[in-house]
């Protein structure tokens, strides 16, 4: 194909974004998926500086990567949806030895 | 089935969304002020990033328009939010770890110097208020989120916060009224064009992107950290099994968590 390298480096993105739109609904982690929305708009920001618009995909970057996915993680916890280990067998028997479990900070003495 | 019902939905919404595309004829009297407006910006307006100068000089009254939405959202958001503050015990974070800490304090200066650079320089290069008013509330939120303190707000003032959105939205809505004043037409650039190229230049262009940029970054500052106050859920985070499934979640998110 005779193709330069920019058309290259779009399709990759493209195939990025389309796979992480999909992972966003498979995704049984709950967190995981908001952290792949994060990577959706991340390459859709990609897309945009590479059609010559760097406005808008500084936009883009600001409010989808980082602001959107902030506001839905907040959202998640405030549900009680919050969990990063996907499978309930898993944290039973760590929860048994710790009082409990915190999403942010392990560690406590520092 | 459920999963069924959505689909069709989505399948009938596309069909519907593509026909009226189709029926629209884009392009038919091609729109081709775009050439006129890049032809006669830099004279006119003064300013090197022609984007810019379309939403904050010609189209200055949409961008009004996009600060009232972001208002209302942002007070809506913030009404529906105090019903969870201080009615119980709220479960507090603990401060956030040390990767966090010193990764905000290193961050906190640096979002705000770039988050500021891109505000005023939202005439010459890439940028504007609304990007920049964003890097500048991810600036202070992540201060909050490294530690949140006793009561979950990390030390943000709403009052303060608040007041500053107040000022820089009434600021925007000033400086139109003078031109609506001195010219006779709201939000006309004023001041004149300036020497091309230099922070001096588009006239009143770079006080309409300061107040657009402080308006934002202190609204989303306030949401976010309202948000991040809310207490987790009390049947929180760390119980893998809830006794009792609160109504909350849906069936669907059940599903997935057993």
């Amino acid at each position: 194909m005779q193709a330069d390298l920019v058309t290259w480096i779009a399709l990759l993105v493209v195939i990025v974004v389309l796979v992480s739109a999909v992972l966003v609904l498979t995704l049984e982690n709950l967190i995981g998926a908001v952290a792949v929305s994060g990577v959706v708009s991340l390459g859709v920001a990609v897309l945009f500086v590479l059609l010559h618009a760097p406005d808008v995909a500084m936009t883009e970057a600001a409010v989808g990567a980082g602001l959107s996915g902030v506001v839905l993680a907040l959202g998640l916890r405030r549900l009680g949806l919050w969990r990063l280990e996907s499978s309930p067998e898993v944290t039973e028997h760590d929860l048994s030895a710790r009082p409990s479990a915190s999403v942010r900070g392990e560690d406590r003495n520092a | 089935m459920r999963n069924l019902a959505s689909l069709l939905f989505a399948a009938g919404l596309a069909f519907l969304l593509l026909v009226i595309a189709s029926e629209l004829g884009f392009g038919d009297p091609a729109l081709l002020i775009g050439g006129d407006i890049l032809a006669q910006a830099p004279d006119e307006v003064g300013a090197t990033n022609i984007v810019t100068a379309v939403l904050l000089g010609y189209r200055g009254i949409d961008t009004l328009g996009e600060l009232s939405i972001l208002f209302a959202a942002a007070t809506a958001a913030g009404l529906v939010l105090v019903g969870g503050r201080g009615a119980k015990t709220p479960k507090v974070d603990p401060p956030g770890g040390f990767i966090l800490r010193t990764g905000a304090d290193l961050l906190f200066p640096l979002l705000l110097v770039v988050g500021l650079y891109i505000i005023v320089h939202g005439h010459l290069t890439p940028g504007g208020g609304f990007q920049g008013g964003v890097i500048l509330a991810a600036a202070f939120f992540v201060l909050v989120l490294a530690r949140p303190g006793a009561d979950g707000s990390g030390g943000m003032n709403h009052t303060a916060i608040a007041f500053i959105e107040g000022l820089a939205g009434a600021g925007f809505i000033a400086l139109g009224l003078w031109s609506l004043w001195d010219k006779g037409n709201f939000l006309q650039p004023m001041l004149g064009q300036g020497v091309f190229g230099t922070l001096l230049s588009a006239g009143t262009l770079p006080l309409l992107s300061m107040a657009v940029g402080l308006k934002v970054g202190a609204e989303l500052a306030g949401l976010m950290t309202q948000l991040a106050e809310q207490p987790a859920d009390a049947a929180d985070c760390s119980d893998p099994n809830p006794a009792n499934p609160k109504d909350k979640a849906d069936n669907q998110t059940e599903a997935t968590h057993r």
